[in-house]
């Protein structure tokens, strides 16, 4: 970096929450008492900087992808507020979201959920361009089929049908249909995930490759630790809807703080199995957010949880320069009390 | 899974859904000689002036009552006998065919097309709109049909369009309930999302990309009902409330014949068997087509 940039920050949450009701319909609503609300996110506070990739981590059904669908509007926020460059998007009205979904995109996990079965692929690549940008259908055809070749696909696939592809190739139309209006915000949502090892390495570096030349910025989410660390400038891990621990993708895989983000790099299968790496194991299930626990969410499976846990939830506190971990164990070692 | 290997997918990719299907349809014996059965009544229907040896409406009362041709007093020139007004049976069924798959035909036709648009709202928009077309479908379907259908014959009177009418009334619920299953479904998949991420407009969504991954269980549905409606117009028209004297119906020939089902049983008879026949053979086709079209099956 030579200049810094002075401009805010791509994307910002500020307090982001999410609740879902289950109950259903109106005699729902009537009749069922006790717990119906689901806390998919909890005070959520990131920050994407221009140009960088931020991972998210996390286990299924902690709200990965509950926060990309919200980040995009694509469900409506609970409480908080999305900042996109600059401009508070929370509540942004249909035609403003519409030129904004210009230049935020979202790629997602199933390759095979994700393209419609009965369009073609220079339907599916060209949706975003007919919405957006009314060109002559040949000038569309000639951007759709540029697409493909960039992501690695040819010109003579514009009239298959996506059953006629294999994953790998399913997923690279899903990365031209969010790249081909050349936005400056793009989700992957497990966006390898569902991809073979190698495969998976194709894309990574498309997506790595496509991402400098049109200076994107990601928000790459994954429960894959390896992936993330691979291609993240910073990582921030969610337990149950709230972030507990976010850094620069170094510290979070050589130094991770928290318990939790301890035991899921413990998870992480290593070669070098004899050196003697501390592991942390986890008991117990995930919670249900139905009824989460009290105090610090992670105490009722946490190795090192204290009375305190149980009753009072610790803040996200900062340990170091851009590093941050919601844990009471580091509640003394804030930068104010570093001197001791 | 029918993904075909990467190799062997430029050529068997390209043929449709359909064509894989149909192909499996035509491997059940059964279910393929009641589709020809079906056919052969539809195309009975469709030239019927030609086929007949005689003017349905033209009453002899010499011939009244006369057997068929294999009893005594039966002749090949009417091989069905004749009814109580001296007609020819077998021309009054190929003109009854008509009515029987007009009917069947409108009826499935307007009330899938009304219940597809129907499911499609509630399904994709929810809330209230699906909460009054839910509400609306469910009373709907508290009625017995026959019962329903006799009601409003008895409000807006007989003849044609009104037995359409009628029925189409509460079949347009059968559609709606399928489509707006299928479409709650499909709202929920990623390609829903990408075009929602993308910014596509709500009209959009429901017409070009839920609506055509939505309708391939009507194929089923529709030619199933078929059979059900084909029953009720004649249920209707044996209760004089359908189609009207002079024109032939096989419900309200069955009624003819009942006053005579002692002397000359044929008259009754063999307009039973025609309601059968078609019946049966669109159910077993139509079990064919389902067995053949829905993937869970295979």
């Amino acid at each position: 970096m030579t200049a810094v940039d002075v401009r805010p920050p791509l994307v910002e949450t500020r307090s982001l929450g999410k609740t879902f009701d289950t109950r259903k319909g109106l005699f729902g609503r009537l009749l069922v008492r006790g717990r119906h609300l689901i806390q998919a996110l909890n005070n959520v506070n990131l920050t994407v900087d221009r140009g960088t990739t931020l991972g998210l981590i996390g286990e299924s059904g902690c709200g990965k992808s509950t926060l990309a669908r919200v980040l995009l509007r694509l469900q409506e926020p609970s409480r908080g507020r999305i900042i996109f460059d600059g401009e508070d998007i929370t509540e942004a009205g249909p035609p403003r979201m519409r030129e904004l979904r210009r230049r935020m995109q979202i790629i997602f996990q199933d390759p095979y959920a994700s393209l419609n079965p009965r369009k073609t692929v220079e339907q599916i690549v060209s949706l975003p361009l007919r919405v957006h940008e009314k060109l002559a259908r040949k000038a569309t055809r000639d951007r759709v089929a540029d697409m493909l070749e960039r992501v690695g696909l040819k010109a003579a696939h514009l009239n298959r049908f996506p059953h006629q592809f294999s994953g790998g190739q399913r997923q690279r139309i899903g990365v031209a249909r969010a790249l081909i209006l050349k936005p400056e915000f793009v989700i992957c949502d497990e966006a390898v995930s569902a991809l073979d090892v190698s495969i998976q390495a194709q894309i990574l570096h498309l997506l790595q490759e496509l991402g400098r030349d049109l200076k994107l910025t990601f928000l790459f989410i994954s429960h894959n630790l390896s992936v993330v660390g691979y291609v993240s400038d910073r990582v921030a891990v969610m337990y149950l809807g709230e972030v507990v621990e976010i850094g620069p993708a170094r510290a979070m895989l050589v130094d991770p703080r928290h318990p939790y983000t301890q035991s899921l790099l413990a998870a992480v299968p290593r070669l070098d199995a004899a050196s003697g790496r501390r592991r942390t194991l986890l008991s117990g299930d995930l919670p249900s957010p139905l009824d989460p626990p009290s105090g610090c969410r992670f105490h009722t499976r946490c190795p090192h949880v204290m009375a305190h846990c149980r009753v009072a939830a610790p803040p996200l506190g900062e340990l170091s320069a851009g590093h941050s971990v919601a844990c009471h164990l580091y509640s003394g070692q804030r930068p104010a009390g570093e001197a001791s | 899974m029918s993904t075909p290997a990467l190799g062997a997918a430029n050529e068997a990719g390209q043929e449709s859904i359909l064509v894989i299907n149909l192909r499996k349809f035509r491997r059940d014996r059964f279910a393929v000689v009641s589709a020809v059965t079906v056919v052969i009544f539809i195309l009975m229907a469709v030239f019927a002036p030609l086929v007949t040896p005689h003017d349905p409406y033209d009453t002899d009362l010499l011939r009244r009552l006369q057997p068929p041709v294999w009893r005594e007093g039966g002749e090949w020139s009417y091989p069905l006998g004749c009814d109580a007004l001296g007609r020819d049976l077998l021309s009054r069924i190929i003109y009854g065919a008509r009515i029987s798959i007009f009917i069947g035909v409108a009826v499935v036709l307007l009330a899938t097309v009304v219940g597809t648009l129907a499911g499609l709202a509630a399904g994709f928009l929810g809330g209230i709109v699906d909460a009054v077309i839910s509400r609306i479908v469910d009373t709907l379907l508290g009625f017995p049909y026959l019962i329903f259908a006799i009601g409003l014959m008895g409000m807006m009177g007989p003849g044609l369009e009104n037995i359409i009418l009628a029925l189409v009334y509460k079949e347009w619920t059968i559609s709606c309930r399928v489509i707006r299953g299928e479409t709650l479904a499909a709202r929920e998949l990623e390609y829903v999302e990408a075009a929602r991420a993308v910014g596509a407009s709500k009209a959009h969504i429901m017409t070009r990309e839920i609506l055509p991954n939505v309708l391939s269980p009507l194929i089923v549905v529709a030619t199933t009902r078929m059979a059900t409606i084909i029953i009720l117009e004649a249920s209707l028209s044996f209760l004089g409330l359908g189609v009207q004297p002079p024109l032939a119906s096989w419900g309200s020939m069955v009624s003819d014949g009942r006053a005579f089902l002692l002397e000359a049983w044929w008259v009754s008879t063999f307009p039973g068997i025609a309601i059968f026949l078609l019946v049966v053979s669109i159910n077993v086709a139509s079990q064919g087509l389902r067995d053949a079209f829905d993937p869970r099956l295979r």
